[in-house]
């Protein structure tokens, strides 16, 4: 069966971690769904490299977080916070693709 | 040892607090009232221009309240990444302010001032000594970027915070500083845990963000025990939960595990979150490591051009669709009318397609009915790009583009004037570490009676 990151998570958010990187914060609902995804390898480098349309060089690392139960993932920014053609400065608005992700879970 | 208790106000000076919430905190008789002033992520701008992205009327009302309760408590209060970015003329801003409020308060207090700037001369000795590296993923500078920066900041540890407060100082106003220190000091200074000391201050430091509901603009207390820390809110509206704080742990952190900062890392690799009450979250084990040497992550930015932008709506669907070619003819059009001109940059962020995302979105083609198109030059001059920018807006409002039907202009603007001369853009040009041998002498502090 399909399940939806939607409704997996309580949180999914992006941000800078530094001028030169962003960080995404997935943060799941309880321990049973976070440790299921970890088991699974849900969130991993390939995933997010193909997401963001980047190379898989350029996703510095996923981190399972146990205290919160939550995954991370941060890629290299496309450019430095603030150069010329920058689009969020505090890339908080870089999340959205996430919202989308769907996994499939044995019962 | 007595556990001592830290309040913080706001997540950065001039956000705001409720004067309830202040009061509460005033009531448990806190150690120091502490707040950060600073943050890098309204980009490079500020730093590089020497002005703070923070309003002085929110600043002055903020720092009034704090330093009120202090002296009259008789309780340190220490401020950190003054005005936003922390170099001298942040700083000067910031003690402009501290002065008005003493004055007007009639208040008399000794005040440490520490500057945070580096001497360009030191850095470019330190750098051509290989003593200056980039943080990953950060590129290695250059001797032009360290010439062409407008201020160098480095971020200061928490040991110039400790001779304050020793030289018996009842107010600091820092530059750049690592954003715990000004948490951790007395704490440390008392006895208590460096790695639980820190661990806190980089909780605190976001003041109410790392409760539930969170809030920028309210306050939070710590306390610090022989082996924990504890952190409550002061409203009754929020609550600290294990979520709400160790998800705050995770924020804008690249490695919520090892977070490193000037002079080594907090390790939270055995760090528990216990749940106290209804509202109280205990920390547990957090540790601090290290480094030998001492590195100070250095900030700097420089003025790479000026700006001029148009903000024009289109809802035409034949123009949506030709989008892409409009852009290039335009950009073309441009090319060919000033040939004299180079070095500018012209770019269009394009609302309803990629205008969030950039190269970073994956949905290619346009959904929207509608569309907003920012016409962005930057250039050498403000001129240069004043004449830029007005040029491709005049050449985009009249271009017959194929399939077009509506002869009469091709964009909406929502004001007249359509231009904004927006004046220096900035980028960073330094984020690296530097080796220090002297972590306290090399931020200048001075002692003075206000």
């Amino acid at each position: 069966m399909k399940v939806k990151l939607l409704d997996l998570a309580k949180v999914i958010r992006s941000k800078n971690s530094g001028p030169y990187e962003i960080t995404f914060d997935i943060i799941l609902k309880d321990k049973e769904t976070f440790d299921w995804m970890v088991k699974e390898k849900c969130i991993n480098a390939e995933l997010i490299a193909s997401l963001y349309k980047i190379k898989v060089e350029d996703v510095i690392n996923i981190i399972e977080f146990i205290p919160a139960n939550a995954i991370k993932a941060t890629i290299v920014r496309p450019m430095c916070s603030g150069d010329i053609r920058e689009t969020d400065v505090y890339g908080a608005q870089q999340h959205a693709p996430l919202l989308t992700l769907e996994f499939e879970k044995r019962n | 040892m007595k556990p001592i208790k830290v309040l913080s106000t706001t997540a950065i000076l001039g956000y705001g607090f409720p004067l309830a919430s202040f009061e509460a905190g005033m009531r448990m008789n806190p150690d120091c009232i502490a707040v950060d002033a600073g943050s890098t992520d309204p980009g490079p701008y500020y730093l590089g221009a020497g002005v703070s992205f923070t309003d002085y009327t929110a600043v002055k009302r903020d720092l009034a309240i704090m330093i009120q309760a202090g002296i009259k408590n008789k309780v340190p209060v220490l401020v950190g990444s003054a005005g936003g970015s922390g170099a001298k003329p942040h700083l000067d801003w910031q003690l402009k302010i501290v002065y008005e409020i003493a004055k007007e308060y009639d208040l008399h207090f000794k005040m440490a001032i520490i500057e945070a700037d580096f001497d360009k001369d030191f850095v470019l000795k330190a750098f051509e000594e290989g003593k200056v590296k980039p943080l990953h993923p950060a590129p290695e500078c250059t001797k032009e970027d360290i010439l062409e920066s407008t201020h160098i900041v480095g971020q200061m540890g928490v040991e110039p915070f400790i001779k304050a407060l020793n030289d018996g100082a009842e107010v600091i106003i820092a530059g750049r500083s690592y954003d715990p220190n000004m948490f951790a000091a007395l704490p440390i200074i008392r006895g208590f845990d460096k790695g639980l000391a820190l661990h806190m201050g980089k909780i605190l430091e976001c003041a109410a963000i790392a409760s539930s509901p969170g809030s920028g603009s309210d306050c939070m207390m710590g306390t610090i025990t022989d082996d924990s820390f504890i952190l409550q809110t002061l409203n009754p509206a929020r609550k600290c939960t294990v979520l709400s704080v160790s998800a705050h742990t995770l924020y804008e952190k690249t490695n919520p595990y090892i977070l490193p900062g000037p002079g080594g890392i907090i390790d939270l690799h055995n760090t528990a979150f216990t749940q106290l009450d209804e509202e109280r979250v205990e920390v547990k084990g957090s540790k601090f490591i290290p480094s030998d040497p001492y590195y100070i992550k250095l900030e700097a930015a420089k003025c790479v051009g000026f700006r001029t932008v148009s903000i024009a709506g289109v809802r035409d669907p034949i123009f949506i669709k030709e989008t892409d070619s409009i852009l290039e003819a335009v950009t073309k059009r441009v090319k060919d009318n000033f040939k004299n001109l180079d070095n500018y940059h012209l770019n269009f962020k394009i609302y309803g397609k990629d205008g969030v995302m950039g190269d970073l979105e994956p949905i290619k083609e346009i959904r929207s009915h509608e569309l907003c198109i920012v016409i962005d030059a930057v250039a050498q001059s403000q001129d240069v790009a004043n004449t830029v920018c007005s040029f491709a807006r005049s050449t985009m409002l009249h271009y017959g583009y194929e399939g077009r039907i509506a002869t009469a202009g091709n964009l909406a603007f929502p004001y007249s004037p359509s231009d904004f001369k927006v004046g220096a853009v900035y980028n960073f040009s330094l984020y690296h570490l530097i080796e220090v041998s002297d972590p306290i002498g090399i931020f200048k502090q001075t002692l003075v009676n206000v």
